[in-house]
């Protein structure tokens, strides 16, 4: 049973890389639109940009990109294992990009836990979940940043 | 002597037979008031019983003065400058609103009940919601809930970026600038100080004893029992007076709960609202809206794996 090699290059293909940009980029705006920073440093008062000092408004928007990014990652992840592996393997910068991410989702997983009604987290615990998922998600920015001006990879072809 | 020792005594832990001798004879402590750590515990004010002595703001002011601010004078320049400076340590006597330096305050209206104009008086102060958006969305864990239902603001940790205030339905924490963590990072250019409120005594509760407002009370205006045995109080005391009750389901349900004669329509267009001085409307649940979105959360990846796997079998099948 093989797989066309064809359809294994589309892959992931172009939409799904769109998505994955985008949902990123909602995710850090509204991520920092956590802080209230957006507002103090005029970012809200740029005209269409007022929503960003909204706190409820991008702290929904944040949960909806959340949701966009599990399904993405997931997609990419089954999609690599069954597909793309045979072909392509993960670059040192994929790997540590992708254990960022990792480390940004579980976070995150846990501080929507920690936002639902009784939930019992200790109060140390929230402080280290706060701070380690804006660290991580700085990081994250910073590798990236590296892997675009270096031109590095997820993937390379075996 | 005996309600004196039993009021002192009906949260501590293990002291059972205190804790049945204030069921009884209390009436600051709930009927079934035993210690239980993860329980909520809620308040009832009834409002029909305040006569607006201030006696509880006073007993709040003692109690709680060395956890007021002490800023550091001058203030950092702020950057930019429209970064508001809020400094309450000249105004520390006022007390016709919530400041940082008073947690609690008594709001009064005048209402027409029963074909009379009456004077109502009640105390107003965090509403320690059963989900605090103040705890939950404050970025840096300074804000925080305990088992027992307080919200409260550690102020070694509060940089007074104002967040809880904005995202509280009620205006509640109150600033000072020139205090906290905030001076010792980037003082003119992230934080603006310390956010207080009322704490409702936590480290009294801690130590067995009741939050200072209701000990000071002479009208034995409020109530503290586990939040299910207030609320079926509230509702009984509802029932029998014919009255209205604001704070069960006010943000999705808060530790807080007023019982009044009058509807609280009525009373929230007669009080005096605006800064420090927090109304009395309907209020949504204000975390319900993204908390909602959980169950999507949990299907998300499930859908992007069935995604995978259905385009892994489409290319199996087009290839054989």
């Amino acid at each position: 049973m093989r797989v066309q090699q064809t359809a294994i290059s589309k892959v992931p293909n172009r939409t799904v890389r769109y998505a994955y940009l985008i949902t990123v980029f909602l995710l850090t705006l509204t991520g920092f639109g956590q802080m209230p920073i957006f507002k103090r440093y005029y970012i809200a008062d740029i005209p269409g940009l007022g929503w960003l000092a909204q706190f409820f408004v991008t702290h929904y928007i944040h949960y909806l990109a959340a949701i966009l990014i599990l399904a993405l990652v997931a997609y990419i992840i089954i999609d690599y294992l069954m597909l793309q592996k045979k072909n392509f393997r993960l670059t040192a910068t994929g790997y540590v990009r992708g254990a960022i991410l990792a480390g940004i989702l579980v976070s995150g997983i846990l501080l929507v836990i920690r936002n639902l009604a009784g939930s019992q987290f200790g109060p140390w615990f929230i402080i280290f979940l706060d701070l380690a998922h804006l660290g991580l998600v700085m990081t994250f920015l910073m590798v990236t940043g590296y892997c675009l001006i270096f031109k590095k990879q997820w993937t390379n072809a075996r | 002597m005996g309600q004196e020792i039993s009021r002192r005594t009906f949260l501590r832990g293990g002291i059972a037979a205190a804790a049945g001798l204030a069921a009884g004879s209390i009436p600051g402590a709930s009927a079934a008031a035993a210690p239980q750590e993860k329980k909520q515990l809620a308040t009832l004010l009834d409002i029909g019983k305040c006569i607006g002595c201030g006696a509880c703001v006073e007993a709040c002011n003692e109690t709680n003065a060395h956890k007021y601010p002490n800023p550091r004078k001058p203030f950092p320049k702020m950057y930019p400058n429209r970064v508001p400076v809020e400094d309450w340590s000249e105004k520390q006597d006022v007390a016709d609103r919530l400041t940082p330096y008073n947690w609690l305050f008594i709001q009064q209206a005048t209402v027409n009940l029963n074909g009379e104009e009456q004077e109502i008086t009640l105390p107003r102060r965090c509403m320690h919601c059963v989900n605090p958006p103040c705890v939950k969305l404050c970025p840096w864990g300074a804000a925080r809930q305990l088992d027992n239902g307080i919200s409260r603001i550690d102020s070694d940790i509060c940089l007074g970026g104002s967040k809880c205030k904005k995202v509280c339905p009620w205006d509640i924490p109150q600033r000072q600038t020139g205090t906290g963590l905030y001076l010792d990072i980037l003082p003119s250019f992230a934080g603006n100080g310390v956010m207080y409120k009322c704490d409702r005594c936590y480290d009294q509760i801690a130590d067995g004893q009741l939050p200072a407002c209701i000990e000071a009370c002479p009208e034995e205006v409020q109530t503290i029992g586990p939040r299910e045995e207030i609320i079926q109080k509230a509702r009984a005391l509802a029932k029998e007076t014919n009255g209205y009750i604001y704070g069960e389901k006010e943000n999705g349900g808060t530790n807080t709960i007023y019982v009044s004669p009058v509807p609280f329509e009525e009373l929230n267009r007669a009080i005096e609202k605006g800064k420090g001085k927090p109304h009395l409307k309907p209020v949504k649940d204000t975390m319900a809206q993204a908390n909602n979105l959980t169950t999507a959360m949990i299907l998300a990846p499930v859908a992007g794996i069935a995604a995978a796997v259905g385009k892994f079998v489409k290319l199996t099948k087009s290839s054989e």
